[in-house]
């Protein structure tokens, strides 16, 4: 690792166990009961104690996350082909992708459990909906914007001849707020962030693979220069 | 009779419609240029020098007239032709090999006969140690040297070049000139080159078609006598400054 990246990851580091350490500190000075703001020690002690029961639990959300996910880059990137194509089609379609990026879809997600009932499919479709929209709009936005003169030179090449549900982390949150076990629903929310931080750094990853040219994936920190 | 001319243009007319009214881009245009000729192009910005050359390239479709290519009339794309254009038009996640493989590819040729070509094409345009390199890592320069040893992937034998320098700044200019002049005389490929700048197409061209303003009618074909092999300094000896003139003079530039 380069000097520069581990200064940085030093620095988050100490930046998070003082934090920790402070958060800790508070609770036992003030006494502040369990059930109002768990110490982290004690979230600790809940995680270790049901080590079982939040791994099932984590392996659903992924599951329900990535599934809800990959159907929408399968569908957004398929529409985007279609709507950039068909140009008539774009000029429809494109306004009311915009409007319906606006509807937050946690109100959509009521309606869901009327029409698709408890379990895994309407919490798939409503990872779905979150993702789907920004992918066509961004996909069909980049593929509009393919430069000109690349496609002439493709078309100089070729030639004639040729949220409800009863397991997730989610419920893990919800059976520990109405049972007053918040040391229960810190984990639960503390492993949300942990695989929300993992998928993040994925993606992320992910970036930096497939599009070195993206400027987000430009190293900011690291000194790594490229000339 | 002549032989077969490379590229055969008579009387080649185009009208661009749009919603209300028809604007007269090329107003019969005839010249032919020869096998292994260079020649160029020149005309004021937006006189449908480019209109030419798209014709010919069979990305744009004529109105009235005859275009051949190599005595086959065009209808569309052809494989004999490279083209290179105003920008570099890299694919920006393509190393420059990569980018340079790209034409091998579409037309499916064999993998390992174009990876050798193209490391030579690299070498051509004196880029072979920026194989390995992403667009964004390469000059403005060095992109559209990239761009040149694309179009000459295929080892078409006509090339097709759209003001490919214009973006550029005088030095660079200067020294691509240079470049090409020294890669057309290597491959001696057909070349029709479509500029602006009268220096240019000179120190580059056997002849100049000169183009007046839209709609476009030849002003006249003017015939480079310089001496080829050419060197950089040929452009300010006294024969090429009256070349300068005579072109000048045409397109209604005062000199004082």
């Amino acid at each position: 690792m380069p000097l520069a990246s581990l200064h940085r990851v030093l620095k988050l580091t100490l930046t998070l166990v003082v934090l920790v350490a402070s958060w800790e500190a508070l609770c036992r000075l003030l006494q502040i009961p369990a059930f109002l703001i768990p110490a982290p020690s004690q979230v600790a002690l809940r995680l270790y104690d049901k080590h079982d029961l939040y791994f099932m639990h984590t392996w659903i959300t992924i599951y329900e996350t990535t599934a809800g996910f990959f159907l929408a880059v399968a569908f957004g990137i398929v529409s985007a082909a279609i709507i950039v194509a068909i140009p008539r089609l774009r000029d429809v379609v494109m306004p009311l992708l915009l409007v319906a990026q606006l509807v937050p879809k946690v109100a959509v997600a009521p309606l869901l459990l009327i029409w698709f009932g408890y379990g895994l499919f309407p919490k798939i479709i409503i990872a779905f909906l979150v993702a789907f929209f920004p992918i066509v709009v961004n996909s069909a936005s980049g593929l509009a914007s393919v430069q000109p003169e690349l496609l002439d030179l493709g078309s100089s090449l070729i030639i004639g001849e040729f949220v409800g549900g009863n397991r997730g982390l989610g419920y893990l949150i919800i059976v520990a707020n109405q049972e007053l076990d918040t040391a229960l629903a810190f984990a639960a929310i503390f492993l949300l962030s942990a695989v929300g931080i993992v998928l993040y750094a994925l993606i992320e990853m992910f970036e930096r693979i497939l599009i070195p040219w993206h400027a987000s994936s430009e190293p900011l920190t690291t000194g790594g220069r490229v000339l | 009779m002549r032989a077969r001319a490379a590229i055969e243009i008579a009387d080649l007319h185009k009208t661009y419609a749009t919603a209300d009214c028809e604007i007269p881009a090329l107003d019969g245009v005839s010249f032919r240029i020869e096998p292994g000729e260079f020649v160029s192009v020149l005309g004021p910005s937006g006189c449908g020098k480019t209109t030419v050359l798209r014709i010919v390239a069979g990305l744009t479709v004529k109105t009235s007239g005859s275009v051949e290519v190599d005595g086959v009339p065009v209808t569309g794309p052809q494989r004999k032709i490279g083209l290179v254009f105003q920008v570099p038009a890299l694919m920006k996640w393509r190393t420059a090999l990569e980018n340079v493989l790209l034409p091998a590819e579409i037309l499916g040729l064999d993998r390992a006969a174009s990876r050798v070509r193209a490391q030579e094409l690299l070498e051509l345009v004196g880029l072979s140690e920026f194989a390995s390199r992403y667009p964004r890592e390469l000059s403005g320069g060095m992109q559209q040297r990239v761009a040149i040893a694309r179009a000459l992937a295929h080892d078409p034998a006509i090339l097709l070049l759209d003001e490919p320098f214009s973006a550029l700044d005088m030095m660079t200019r200067n020294q691509l000139n240079i470049e090409l002049l020294r890669i057309w005389s290597e491959r001696q490929k057909t070349s029709l080159l479509v500029t602006h700048s009268i220096p240019e197409a000179i120190f580059l061209s056997d002849r100049i078609v000169v183009l007046g303003p839209r709609p476009a009618r030849i002003l006249d074909v003017v015939t480079v006598s310089l001496p080829r092999p050419r060197d950089p300094s040929v452009r300010v000896s006294l024969s090429f400054m009256q070349i300068v003139d005579r072109i000048g003079r045409l397109v209604g530039l005062e000199y004082i």
